[in-house]
């Protein structure tokens, strides 16, 4: 087995939609809610923090922050 | 805490038996003026916490205060077992009728104070009570109870001491174990307890060891009395270059603990092991089921992927490690998914198979189905609560033995 090209995100990878991935406001609640700081703020809406996404805890807040289907979790492992 | 010999005779001092005359010194000038203060022959001492002292020419005599300072200036640049002295010693040599021994120690079987008397003093304890156990009169004193000089002088009188010089050495006895108490230690004990040609008892030698736990609560005796600094831990050991990796690890994220030692341990199994006492009970199952260890360790409080993953790094790394067994005892708030994607990561990182590297992954509890999932898509067995701790170290020296074979 190779190692993966990047080990930043091995097992988890987290996914905003447009529009939600461009609304500033969201941004700002995505970056709170996360425990382990995978979204972070700017001017221009979410940006994900790619070597934290292996830490992501499966707990859903994000999820539940943002509008149906806007962010999704892939398991990585599962597919 | 361990105390230096001019530390623990003033500790001596402090609760009341009698000692000699001595200084501590730090330079060969100030040898000297404790000499010629002293007046007569002296001994100078190197003070180091370590054995074999007199044998490494950390102990000489001196007739005059010129030559206690030609002493001082040789044994204060004199390393002893690859430490420094802080300083000697300068004792007066003394005019000795017999020698004693005098002690207290825990005795964690019985969980009380034993208090130790011999008429065979200025020689190894242990060797006296192997080759005349006639010579050693033992008695345990209450963690509680005022200790009572009868006690001590039970103890004397059963090494066959009688007249003055049961009534002399009896309160020695009695304030040591006071000492003991009072002052927390783990052992206390002046060998020799000198007999002088005068008929006095006087505590030519003291060795002291504190329990690490009481230093907070000794602030008097460390601080005000002895002037120890509170950065001072007499700390000799010198971790390796794992156990400092692993502890840094662990200091640069609040998330979850690990610990990592190495000392003594040089086999081909990696362990990555914990929980509510797992670690010790994996570490004896793999011995006892004939594995080698690499290394100890010990992971817990729900550490983030990235801890339970610099953990498995620094184990795999290890000089001479095939395989590395992830096992626990079943966890609560550790997650088992969490730790897997750790030590997966680990083995990724490090360009290794997590299906070969990893040998058995046994920890049931939070989460386990997730994690039963991470390692089913890398090929890594994973073993539920229905596999003993006992069975899984069987399991994993059985693959690394099978490796090796």
């Amino acid at each position: 087995m190779s190692a993966p090209k990047s080990l930043e995100s091995v097992f988890i990878d987290v996914r905003i939609a447009e529009p939600a991935a461009s609304d500033v406001e969201l941004a700002k609640t995505l970056e709170e809610v996360c425990p382990v700081s995978i979204f972070k703020a700017t001017d221009s809406g979410s940006e994900i923090v790619s070597g934290q996404l292996d830490e992501c805890v499966l707990c859903n807040l994000c999820i539940e922050a943002a509008p149906d289907g806007a962010v999704t979790i892939v398991k990585k492992y599962e597919q | 805490m361990r105390f230096y010999e001019y530390e623990a005779r003033k500790i001596v001092e402090l609760a009341g038996i009698p000692v000699t005359k001595y200084g501590f010194c730090q330079t060969a000038d100030e040898a000297r003026k404790v000499a010629e203060d002293i007046g007569g022959p002296t001994v100078i001492k190197s003070q180091v916490l370590t054995g074999g002292r007199m044998k490494a020419g950390g102990v000489q005599f001196a007739d005059t205060p010129e030559e206690a300072a030609e002493h001082a200036a040789d044994i204060l640049e004199l390393e002893i077992n690859g430490l420094e002295p802080v300083g000697v010693l300068v004792d007066p040599k003394a005019e000795i009728k017999q020698e004693y021994y005098a002690g207290v120690v825990w005795d964690g079987t019985a969980k009380k104070p034993l208090m130790l008397f011999s008429d065979m003093g200025g020689i190894d304890i242990e060797q006296v009570a192997e080759e005349h156990p006639e010579h050693v009169g033992r008695g345990h004193i209450s963690n509680l109870l005022p200790v009572g000089d009868f006690e001590a002088k039970q103890v004397i009188a059963a090494t066959g001491v009688t007249g003055s010089r049961l009534n002399r050495a009896t309160p020695v006895l009695a304030k040591l174990a006071r000492l003991f108490r009072d002052n927390d230690m783990l052992l206390a004990e002046i060998n020799p307890l000198a007999e002088l040609t005068d008929g006095t008892f006087v505590a030519l030698d003291a060795h002291m060891e504190m329990e690490d736990e009481a230093v907070g609560r000794q602030k008097k005796l460390l601080r005000k009395d002895l002037g120890i600094a509170e950065d001072d831990t007499r700390d000799n050991y010198v971790p390796s270059r794992f156990e400092k990796n692993v502890k840094a690890i662990d200091a640069a994220d609040h998330r979850g603990v690990i610990q990592g030692k190495d000392h003594g341990f040089s086999g081909n199994l990696g362990l990555v092991i914990g929980a509510g006492g797992g670690s010790l009970t994996l570490t004896d199952a793999v011995r006892s089921q004939g594995g080698k260890p690499a290394n100890y360790s010990e992971i817990g409080g729900n550490p983030s992927v990235a801890k339970a993953c610099g953990l498995a790094k620094e184990v795999l790394q290890k000089d001479g490690v095939e395989k590395i067994a992830v096992m626990m005892s079943i966890v609560s708030n550790t997650r088992v998914d969490i730790v897997a994607r750790g030590v997966i990561k680990a083995c990724l990182e490090l360009e290794k198979d997590p299906a070969e590297t990893i040998a058995i992954f046994r920890i049931p509890g939070a989460w386990e189905d997730e994690g039963a999932k991470i390692l089913d898509h890398y090929g890594v067995e994973y073993c539920d609560r229905t596999v003993s701790l006992w069975d899984a170290a069987g399991r994993a020296v059985a693959k690394i033995q099978g490796a090796s074979a």
